[in-house]
């Protein structure tokens, strides 16, 4: 192996009182993608500002050597290391939205980073166009002269990759790239930086917390915790056998649709405190196998495999063979087949959400945003109904509008016969009970002045059901209790919880009034993975305990595999297939499905992929295509898609589809 | 802060024992014109003879009242049209809007001379004056929280939980709302001091006799050369209250962690 | 171009609105000008004749759109107190508050910027607690202090400027900086936070992560952002500067339109407060609209709205 590209070791970097990057080691060969992978908060992001030495004012880098091609940059004068940054170091980041300056245009911008670092003024026009038909971006003489906010989020994460490659950099650091970006558009970004990287030899180092991302486009990684590296591997062999109990657990904590039926791994407890010295493992509180040592000692460092070192005492010689045998066990938890043929609690036909869009100083209305388009859905006793789709699709206004909490423009919504469409507040209350709803923001669905019991017993409180406060605390802190968190927090305030803590205490607000339906909306996705394992969990038990049926709005296609028993995709306010999860996951018959599907990234380096990409982005619901809505991005769109939408065809007796191409049966 | 609190305190305690501790603020003493410190008048004496202590007094009782009074006045009007306003939508938020528009189109201390001077002078047609101009900020701060706290997941999840409209207003939007009316409020005082004092000082506000920090300033202008201590005292003390008003206002800013601050027009 | 429209849209329909509201602040506040003009003792039948020489016994309505008809002719009715045609007298003293209101603008903006960004770029260092200090002093002490206090020192003790009127250049002085002061601190507090604010931005790190300096990252990114809040803040500080203009011209006895509006309220003369009120309103109203416009043409994301 020739000299590595880049080389850190023992880097340190504290933000304030925490060190939030504690001796880090890495080294990337030229040409390499190595990924960086952890959970929020394990230091990632702050370990790539450290090297490109961008860190916020309160960071200090303590410790330790990044040599580029031998050269320490931590040795340069901030003038040299302006030199090395954007040429020889690229840096892209999470948040296309926010992170070009929004009153430059776009070519200026790639200009500015082109004269830096080359100079020769009469070539610059012409290497922006270069660059910007380099990361795929159509018509690049006119989207130039254009501003940021005219760009959709994986159009200006291109023009951000564009901006990275002016210089020629050897080394790109894309800190969560696609994170912000929808699954479609994040296979279009991970796939052009793949073959940049093809045609350029560049060398990546991908900083994220997405298993499936790193499966699919890193060579090596390494596992950071707590500010730490606990395991560096090749991802083939990381994948194939993880040897930090750390890495196991989260990933026997994604849910996959192996795991049907079977409870996903959670990581206990929370990531400890960086503001004081570690005497032990930093994940010995939460570690099930940890040994006395683990709490005195430092583990060092172990090689379990060619290139593949772990940091754990389990590791250790004489221990390595408890260290192999035992998998945590699964429990297998038993499948209950509720509800299948009972009759629907919830039956919702041709829904329809319009806002309008109002211009000028007489407020005419000048458009209408359609952002539910004739949704029909029923949901049955016991069961969960996944409603899948990108941001932007409708799913969550049509979650809203379900339970009435914005006023449906169309349709009709039955529960249990009973017609909830255009009711009033006050006739609304008496099914109040039965609805119930959770939000994606576990941190914005609490009002942060009220204490906890006060925030669970509401609805008691609201709909009558307990008169006094002491009878609401005692059944608040039942609740606690029923969804694992201590009945004690009834009298602490929100913002002493963390995020799974919170969204626990969501669901106990839902739980207290007894519904038996409730609307999850987006209920994990400000989650990290560990601790979304919990909350699936959760739900599933009180699925089984409670006989409750489920709502759930979601973007993330594992989940859905996990957990639902039923799925409607939508695109653009319209569902475009329905049907029991197994037909629509594993024989998807609309070509949006089938481009969905194959763009979540698999957290299995083997798996086979099938290579499917939609290009372009989704249309604004405020002006939606003749026809089929898909067929302007549909790898299979013939002249006819763009007639009339086309009807739903039953593919089986309980799948539609709604696609020309596809045959109905009998 | 603490020189800020007991500035604040020495301001409230003479402005509510005012009536104890001036003997007669408003007497003439011809022996004594322009007189500078002496016994009896530590702070001298005006053209008039009248002690300026006294009169300073008088002056923060006026200054007192008309300072709580037009933000009272002020923001129950502005933040219940704005709450209104921002809750209700539809025609009612359309025509508090407009209205918004109309004042905010109008320099507002202008305003406030031009209204003063018309409804004639007296404390309680100052505080008319003026509050008419202050409710647009309140006003217009209110039905912004309005909007955006109205989008909330923790208010969706108390409608969704059975919450009837006042008992969502009570509980999840107005105590959220308070903390940036309440700093905005505590601007408004000092906005509201100096604007009673400009107005006196103009002639529109308190008339003679009666002393305001404003009048004082007025009538000290002309001796200034002569009798420089006739504008330095009510100046000071006017000053002294409006910076610490505003370090309080400062304070609880920071406190309460508000961002949003409605561009004060006064 | 939409946007540009409906801006001008606004400014129009404000404009009616601003028209509208000085002639019902004239005519509906309480109080009788006609009693008002002729004192107490005056009797009935003068008093009536009064009324009907000003037309103000005709019904509300039609006394509006006379008002309305004689603003588009440009014709302000004619002052009781002089008898010469309001626009004449608000023409003679718009000059004057000009001059100020520019010289203390250019004054406040002179010393707010740079003062902002030097405290924003030294965050808690000693020019930030300075320039602050400054600010909060500046915000609090009020401009009919602060004139007096200048008069005192510069022009009584000192001799170095005249103490009133508008007399050369070195008269314009004292007032424009006293007009001026208020708006400096709150100036340089808002270019202060907006800076800080800016510089906190995902783009500013992207400007810096291209490898461009200190000085390129300041003035290309961080400045261009910016200035923008601090912009719509300077127009509607605008409106706080006339307003202090009334008392400034009053202490200075500077012959503009601000020390005309209190001598015509002084002399119950409703004409003439009517015309200067409106004039000054227009005024801001005409500031704040170039202000919007200029926002329009530096931001483009309020453009393409």
């Amino acid at each position: 192996m020739s000299a590595p590209l880049l080389e850190v070791e023992g880097l340190s970097t504290t933000i304030g009182a925490a060190r939030v990057v504690d001796g880090v080691r890495l080294e990337l060969a030229r040409g390499e993608t190595f990924a960086l992978l952890g959970e929020s908060g394990c230091g990632k992001s702050m370990t790539a500002l450290s090297l490109m030495r961008l860190l916020p004012p309160a960071g200090r880098i303590e410790a330790g050597a990044v040599r580029l091609d031998g050269v320490d940059l931590l040795r340069l004068s901030e003038a040299e290391m302006r030199r090395v940054r954007g040429a020889r170091l690229a840096m892209i980041f999470q948040e296309p939205q926010t992170s070009l300056n929004p009153v430059m245009r776009i070519g200026a911008q790639i200009a500015e980073a082109v004269r830096l670092h080359a100079g020769a003024a009469a070539a610059v026009d012409a290497r922006v166009l270069e660059l910007l038909r380099a990361v795929g971006i159509p018509d690049p003489e006119r989207r130039a002269r254009e501003y940021p906010h005219q760009l959709s989020g994986g159009m200006k994460q291109r023009v951000m990759i564009a901006m990275a490659l002016a210089g020629d950099p050897e080394l790109l650091i894309a800190d969560e790239p696609t994170t912000a970006l929808d699954v479609t558009i994040q296979a279009q970004v991970l796939g052009l930086l793949k073959t940049l990287q093809q045609q350029s030899g560049l060398a990546v180092l991908l900083i994220t917390h997405d298993l499936g991302v790193v499966a699919e486009t890193a060579e090596r990684l390494a596992v950071m915790y707590a500010g730490e590296i606990v395991e560096t591997a090749t991802t083939a062999a990381f994948f194939a056998a993880p040897a930090h109990p750390y890495s196991r657990m989260l990933l026997e904590s994604l849910p996959t649709a192996d795991k049907r039926g079977a409870r996903l791994a959670a990581i206990p407890g929370r990531v400890p405190p960086l503001d004081r010295a570690f005497t032990g493992c930093r994940f010995v509180e939460r570690c099930p196998r940890a040994l006395a040592r683990c709490v005195e000692q430092l583990p060092p460092w172990h090689e379990a495999g060619a290139g593949h070192w772990v940091r754990c005492h389990l590791w250790d010689a004489d221990l390595v063979d408890t260290a192999t045998v035992a998998e945590p066990a699964v429990a297998e938890g038993e499948q209950v087949p509720v509800g299948e043929d009972a009759a629907p609690l919830l039956e919702v036909a041709d829904l329809k959400v319009h806002f309008p869009i109002h211009r000028g100083v007489l407020r005419r209305v000048v458009g209408q945003v359609r952002a539910v388009d004739g949704v029909s859905l029923r949901l049955r006793p016991g069961r969960t109904l996944a409603l899948v789709g990108e941001s932007g699709c409708g799913k969550t206004t049509a979650g809203k509008a379900l339970l009435q909490l914005i006023a449906p423009t169309a349709g009709s919504i039955r529960y249990q016969g009973h017609e909830l469409a255009g009711l009033s507040h006050r006739r609304m209350r008496r099914f109040r009970k039965d609805l119930q709803i959770i939000f994606q923001d576990p941190h914005a669905s609490m009002n942060p002045r009220m204490l906890v019991g006060d925030v669970i017993g509401e609805g008691l409180q609201a709909l009558g059901l307990a008169r006094t406060r002491p009878e609401r605390l005692r059944r608040a802190a039942e609740l606690l209790e029923l969804v694992g968190m201590p009945g004690a927090a009834v009298e602490r305030y929100p913002h002493e919880f963390s995020g799974g803590q919170r969204q626990r205490i969501c669901i106990a607000r839902a739980l207290a009034v007894d519904p038996r339906v409730i609307v999850c909306d987006e209920p994990t996705s400000a989650l990290d993975v560990s601790v979304q394992a919990q909350i699936l969990n959760l739900l599933k038990d009180l699925q089984a305990r409670l006989g409750l049926s489920y709502l759930f709005i979601t973007h993330d296609l594992s989940v859905v595999a996990y957990l639902a028993h039923e799925v409607a995709v939508m695109y653009l306010g319209r569902v475009v297939e329905q049907g029991r999860v197994e037909e629509v996951l594993e024989r998807p018959r609309h070509p949006y499905t089938r481009a969905l599907l194959s763009a979540v990234p698999v957290a299995d380096p083997r798996a086979e992929r099938r290579t499917l990409r939609l290009e372009g982005d989704m249309p604004s619901p405020s002006a939606p295509p003749p026809g089929c809505h898909f067929h302007p991005r549909c790898p299979e769109a013939r002249p006819e898609c763009a007639l009339a939408y086309p009807e739903g065809r039953a593919v089986s007796a309980t799948h539609r589809v709604h696609c020309i191409l596809v045959e109905a049966e009998g | 802060m603490r020189l800020a609190v007991v500035v604040l305190l020495i301001w409230i305690g003479a402005a509510l024992c005012a009536p104890w501790l001036v003997e007669a603020p408003n007497r003439v003493e011809l022996k004594t014109l322009l007189a500078g410190p002496m016994p009896g008048a530590p702070l001298g004496t005006d053209a008039l003879g009248r002690p300026v202590h006294e009169r300073l007094l008088i002056g923060a009782r006026v200054s007192l009242l008309v300072g709580f009074g037009v933000v009272a006045f002020a923001a129950a009007l502005g933040t219940l049209l704005g709450l209104a306003a921002g809750l209700l939508g539809g025609w009612v938020d359309r025509l508090v809007v407009r209205m918004i528009d109309l004042f905010l189109a109008f320099p507002g201390i202008l305003l406030a001379i031009a209204l003063a001077g018309l409804l004639g002078p007296g404390v309680d047609n100052l505080v008319i004056a003026l509050g008419m101009v202050g409710w647009v900020g309140y006003a217009r701060l209110a039905r912004a929280q309005a909007l955006t706290l109205a989008e909330r997941e923790h208010v969706l999840a108390a409608r969704a939980l059975g919450c009837g409209t006042w008992r969502i207003l009570w509980r999840h939007l107005l105590p959220l709302a308070l903390a940036p009316l309440l700093v905005e409020a505590t601007f408004g005082i000092a906005a509201a001091i100096v604007a009673e004092a400009g107005l006196s000082f103009l002639g529109l506000g308190i008339q003679p006799p009666d002393a305001s920090w404003g009048s004082m300033l007025r009538d000290g202008v002309s001796y200034l050369l002569v009798a420089p201590h006739l504008v330095i005292a009510p100046g000071v003390a006017l000053f002294a209250v409006t910076l610490a008003v505003n370090l309080l206002g400062d304070w609880l800013r920071d406190r309460l962690d508000v961002r949003a601050r409605s561009q004060g027009v006064m | 171009m939409g946007a540009l429209l409906g801006r001008l849209g606004e400014a129009a329909a404000s404009l009616l609105g601003v028209c509208t509201l000085v002639f019902l602040l004239i005519h509906l506040v309480p109080g009788d000008p006609v009693a008002a003009m002729l004192g107490e003792g005056a009797r009935a039948v003068d008093q009536a004749e009064l009324r009907a020489a000003l037309g103000l016994d005709r019904p509300l309505w039609t006394q509006y759109l006379d008002y309305l008809g004689g603003l588009a002719r440009l014709d302000l009715g004619v002052s009781l107190h002089s008898g010469r045609a309001v626009t004449a007298l608000l023409a003679e003293r718009a000059g004057p508050t000009l001059e100020l209101a520019v010289a203390a603008l250019a004054l406040a903006v002179v010393v707010a910027l740079p003062l902002g960004v030097l405290a924003a770029l030294h965050q808690g260092g000693w020019i930030d607690r300075v320039a602050m200090g400054f600010s909060m002093l500046g915000a609090a002490i009020p401009n009919f202090w602060l004139g007096p206090l200048l008069i005192l020192v510069c022009s009584l003790w000192l001799g170095w400027t005249p103490v009133s009127g508008r007399d050369g250049p070195l008269s314009l002085l004292l007032p424009a900086l006293t007009l001026g002061t208020g708006l400096a601190a709150v100036l340089a507090r808002m270019v202060r936070s907006s800076l800080l604010e800016v510089l906190g931005e995902d783009y500013v790190r992207t400007a810096r992560a291209k490898g461009a300096g200190p000085a390129r990252v300041l003035w290309r990114h961080a400045l261009r952002n910016a200035w923008l809040p601090v912009l719509t803040l300077l127009g509607l500080q605008f409106g706080a500067l006339l307003g202090g203009a009334v008392i400034t011209e009053t202490v200075f006895a500077w012959p503009g339109l601000g020390s005309l509006v209190v001598e015509s309220i002084q002399a119950r003369d409703y004409p003439l407060v009517q015309g200067a009120v409106l004039v000054i309103a227009l005024a801001y109203l005409v500031v704040n609209t170039l202000t919007d416009l200029l926002y329009l043409a530096l931001d483009p994301r309020i453009r393409s709205r």
